[in-house]
């Protein structure tokens, strides 16, 4: 048995076995239907088609390939992701094997899923406008169903220092000039770390985006307190997992009041519970990322699982569940006015 | 946006888990720990013996951290006192043995799935590094009072790792060298292959360079004997989410290193 303390996850591993589930829940993402809500973030397992393949077997709706640039990139040196208790830390550099190479990859995920019926997300990054209309350009050739334009990876800096999603300007010209340069539909994906997220979604909308994904990590650090050095080898990195889930859902919830398109809420989703909360604040599909470090790909299957079964039992669907947190209650006025308690009662 | 139903708690309420299932994977974060004593093993390769414990499965390893350096996925070799035996191949292997008895290294860990002994007689293969979590093994399977064999191969006399260690657990020990200056010449398996045939063992568990593997694999598959195989790639996270280690469809740092014949993790309670 592993010792105790040992690292194991409930659901790693032999879940590859698992065929596509029966469970299907649709929803549709600028016109891309997705047979269940749940969709691989970028970033995670994104590298190789036999791990989208196994993901989306665990039930998936779709799968976002891991962040393309312009160029490869090798990635920062370890540590680049730990565990500090509420969640998790990263900062993996965007280690990609550049657009070019990236297009082959695309299409073996393709291929892979067509027979699943999954849709495949593929996402990009750049230093420049320019530069995200030539990659955007660049991996649809490899025919993705939806593009996912990274504005928000703490790892790259316009050249005025920071991410393009900083600023609804710099958001709004990237989101343009990618969706000027393809046919494909476009996701945009925000920074959670901005004083207004509200207007930065609505200015993305206005210069052509399709869809919003709600939230990429949160700038953090962690200190190793024996070394008094910061763990990750960046110093710098995202947190994500449950210490981001409300931040996400407020976001979410900022975005859905401000525009009218598909939100793919993601931000520490992992289990049913968490994937209901993103969707009653408005989002269409749900995100899921850091899950899989806590239980492997079954984590799809078990946020679909729970999900599925708590619909049934109040026999709603996702429409009608589908930001329900912006609703005001109202209460019924008493008929008869309440009795007052006997306030000098007693001895 | 409007919603037609009412609040929830009108109809049944399946049971669902209220709180993210994480955050009880226990502390991940790097742990200190002092160097006790560092051992000699071959002219390129040396144990740390650490001042503490990683309970581990042999084939689980330690993310060895050295700040503003690296930090790099090693076998567990022992795991009471946690010790880890490195080969110099690179900046970062060659600083951690320059790190002197009474100095510090961070790990964390164990990761991965390891070993899963299946029977009671036991054939361990490993070609160069990959006898440091062999050792590990074959010291837990000499507890159980089981018989292993263990062929260590490496490409000459001095770069054979850890012989006299097996032997001192009781293991019954064969080598090969590739130029001959040590036990059978070739690779391991010349010695394999015929034990294989002559006396088959419940279990063989192999830790080495792919192309080993990918050979032992195919001796012990067409004779349907069950192998157990140590994979490596590289890793960085290590903790199953950034797909750098993919291999053949599995993540080495979470469902492997250690993947069986059908590149499956080992199935526990199986035997």
């Amino acid at each position: 048995m592993p010792g105790a303390g040992a690292v194991t996850r409930a659901g790693a591993g032999p879940g590859v076995a698992t065929e596509p589930l029966g469970i299907e829940l649709p929803v549709e993402i600028a016109g891309v239907r997705l047979k269940r809500p749940l969709v691989l973030a970028s970033g995670i397992l994104g590298t190789h088609a036999t791990l989208m393949e196994r993901v989306a077997r665990a039930g998936a709706g779709a799968v976002t390939t891991k962040s393309a640039g312009p160029s490869p990139r090798g990635g920062h040196v370890n540590p680049t992701c730990v565990d500090f208790g509420a969640g998790l830390i990263n900062a993996i550099g965007l280690a990609n094997p550049g657009a070019a190479a990236e297009v082959a990859l695309v299409e073996q995920t393709r291929a892979a899923l067509a027979p699943l019926g999954v849709p495949v997300i593929a996402s990009l990054f750049a230093d420049t406008v320019e530069s995200f209309a030539r990659v955007a350009e660049t991996l649809a050739q490899a025919g993705p169903d939806l593009l996912e334009v990274n504005i928000s990876c703490p790892n790259v800096a316009s050249e005025f220092g920071e991410p393009f999603a900083a600023s609804a300007e710099s958001a709004a010209a990237v989101t343009a000039a990618v969706r000027a340069a393809v046919d494909i539909p476009v996701i945009v994906k925000l920074a959670p770390n901005v004083p207004s997220i509200g207007r930065i979604a609505a200015a993305v909308v206005d210069a052509g985006a399709d869809a919003i994904c709600a939230v990429n990590t949160m700038p953090g650090m962690v200190i190793e307190h024996e070394s008094g050095l910061p763990v990750l080898a960046n110093k710098t990195g995202g947190v994500s997992g449950p210490a981001l889930r409300p931040i996400a859902v407020h976001a979410v919830y900022q975005i859905a009041r401000a525009v009218d398109v598909p939100i793919i809420g993601t931000g520490g989703v992992s289990t049913g519970a968490d994937a209901l909360e993103m969707i009653s604040a408005g989002a269409t599909a749900v995100g899921v990322g850091s899950a899989v470090y806590y239980e492997g790909v079954g984590a799809f299957t078990a946020i679909l699982s729970e999900l599925a079964e708590w619909l049934e039992g109040h026999e709603l669907t996702l429409d009608e569940i589908r930001g329900r947190a912006h609703r005001e209650m109202t209460w019924p006025e008493p008929a008869t006015p309440a009795p007052v308690p006997d306030a000098g009662h007693g001895t | 946006m409007t919603v037609e139903k009412g609040p929830p708690g009108d109809g049944p309420v399946p049971a669902l888990a209220a709180t993210s299932r994480g955050a009880s994977l226990g502390p991940t974060l790097p742990r200190a720990y002092r160097v006790l004593d560092v051992i000699v093993e071959n002219y390129r390769t040396c144990t740390l013996r650490l001042d503490g414990v990683m309970q581990s499965d042999p084939g689980q390893f330690a993310m060895v951290w050295l700040p503003g350096l690296d930090e790099k996925p090693l076998s567990v070799q022992r795991d009471d006192p946690l010790s880890i035996t490195v080969a110099a191949v690179g900046p970062f292997s060659r600083a951690l043995q320059q790190v002197p008895p009474g100095g510090t290294v961070w790990c964390r860990g164990p990761y991965g799935n390891g070993f899963v002994p299946l029977g009671d007689d036991h054939l361990l293969v490993a070609g160069g590094y990959g006898a440091a979590p062999l050792l590990f093994l074959a010291r837990r399977l000499a507890a159980a009072g089981m018989r292993s064999r263990v062929v260590v191969g490496a490409a000459t006399r001095e770069d054979l790792l850890l012989t006299e260690a097996f032997e001192a657990v009781g293991a019954e020990v064969h080598m090969t060298t590739e130029d001959g200056s040590a036990g059978t010449t070739g690779l391991v398996t010349e010695v394999v292959a015929p034990m294989l045939r002559d006396d088959p063992p419940t279990g063989t568990y192999a830790c080495g360079p792919h192309g080993m593997l990918h050979a032992l694999r195919g001796l012990a598959t067409a004779r349907g004997l069950p192998i157990q195989m140590s994979w490596e790639a590289y890793m960085r996270c290590g903790v199953g989410i950034c797909g750098s280690c993919e291999h053949e469809g599995m993540l080495l740092c979470a469902d492997g290193p250690v993947l069986d014949d059908a590149g499956q993790p080992p199935a526990r309670g199986r035997s």
